[in-house]
């Protein structure tokens, strides 16, 4: 049987995580392409929207990586993003999506190994929880004729 | 502001099952700044609805607006050249956005998607707290700019019963006494004589007491 093979957008801060995963390549540390890289100035630059979206148009996994606590180069962003990700986790349990699939992690542009790590263990907790639900809507038929 | 506060995602869709394509209404006043119903907000309960239907393999449309005002009949016009496609309007407005939408469109469904809750103003990012009731009779100029209708659990007006202790109400440790306030904003202000001024008992008929209430301005009309 084919293994499931998850898809995963993982929001990268230009300062931390995004360096740390170019860091990785350079490591040559392999880490799973599964895993799909958008960068961002901060991580608190990621709205909830944006990580809504991508479920909504398919993403298995959201990974949010920012800087580590007290190096956020604008203060605080990644404490914002990890309020903004606590908070969805919890929206999306309303609904019945499972809120590890979302994550927000966090790292030091030096920190590759920690990149290529926490890819690895996330597209791994991805396989394990299955498609998204969401995924359902592929197969979707109308519910009610519009008036 | 007015404030409110989003319903549980089992209530809002149980309240639009069986619709096929609903019109998500949102508001750019009170429900905007009280981060509950603005444009932001329609954004992200239009995804997770979708994503709820998708999850059970049904498709749901849903269409998003957000209107400047929805308490006001120039702005709800707006929805008309798209209330005839829909099956329901979602509403993201207070309770008078939801009623304004319904009194215009009489024969489309409309729900509230929000709880609305009180008039209140922000204490810091994130946290609000009620400060008036609408009692139509105001008197802040006699307590030092702090309501005791609003911020007192009993609404007294001469002073604070026995439930209050270091400063504190005795419903909560995170709800200041109102009379506390009172007092402390008179010494600042230099006037603790007029503390003991008793307040006449009040005339609640001009709150709600006496029924709906209405303004007519007839230089406005």
């Amino acid at each position: 049987m084919q293994r499931f093979e998850p898809t995963i957008v993982a929001f990268c801060c230009h300062y931390c995580a995004y360096t740390a995963a170019d860091m990785a390549g350079s490591m040559r540390l392999a880490y799973p392409p599964n895993v799909k890289i958008l960068r961002v100035p901060c991580s608190g630059k990621v709205d909830a929207i944006h990580i809504m979206k991508a479920l909504e148009k398919g993403a298995d996994g959201v990974l949010v990586a920012g800087c580590l606590e007290g190096d956020c180069h604008f203060k605080n962003g990644n404490v914002k993003a990890l309020q903004r990700v606590t908070y969805l986790q919890r929206f999306l349990e309303e609904i019945g999506i499972e809120p590890e699939r979302v994550q927000m992690v966090t790292m030091s542009a030096g920190m590759g190994s920690r990149f290529a790590k926490i890819a690895a263990e996330f597209t791994d907790t991805m396989r394990e929880l299955g498609p998204s639900p969401v995924k359902a809507g592929d197969r979707m038929e109308p519910c009610a004729k519009a008036s | 502001m007015i404030t409110a506060e989003r319903k549980p995602m089992d209530e809002i869709m149980e309240s639009i099952d069986g619709c096929g394509r609903i019109l998500l209404v949102g508001c750019n006043e009170c429900v905007t700044v009280c981060a509950a119903g603005g444009r932001k907000e329609v954004a992200l309960l239009a995804s997770a609805l979708q994503m709820a239907s998708m999850k059970k393999g049904r498709a749901l449309d849903v269409r998003e607006m957000t209107l400047e005002r929805q308490c006001d009949p120039e702005y709800v016009e707006e929805l008309a050249p798209h209330i005839g496609q829909v099956d329901a309007v979602l509403s993201m407005a207070c309770g008078c956005g939801v009623q304004e939408i319904a009194r215009r469109f009489k024969t489309t469904r409309v729900f509230p998607a929000l709880n609305t809750t009180f008039m209140g103003a922000s204490e810091g990012p994130g946290i609000w707290a009620e400060r008036c009731q609408g009692c139509g009779d105001c008197l802040l100029g006699l307590t030092g700019g702090i309501c005791p209708i609003a911020r007192c659990a009993k609404r007294l007006m001469n002073g604070p019963c026995g439930g209050s202790g270091n400063g504190k109400c005795e419903i909560s440790d995170d709800v200041d006494c109102a009379w506390h306030l009172i007092w402390e904003r008179m010494k600042e202000l230099g006037i603790e004589d007029r503390y003991e001024d008793v307040i006449s008992a009040k005339d609640w008929r001009t709150g709600r007491g006496g029924g709906p209430r209405r303004i007519v301005r007839e230089d406005l009309k």
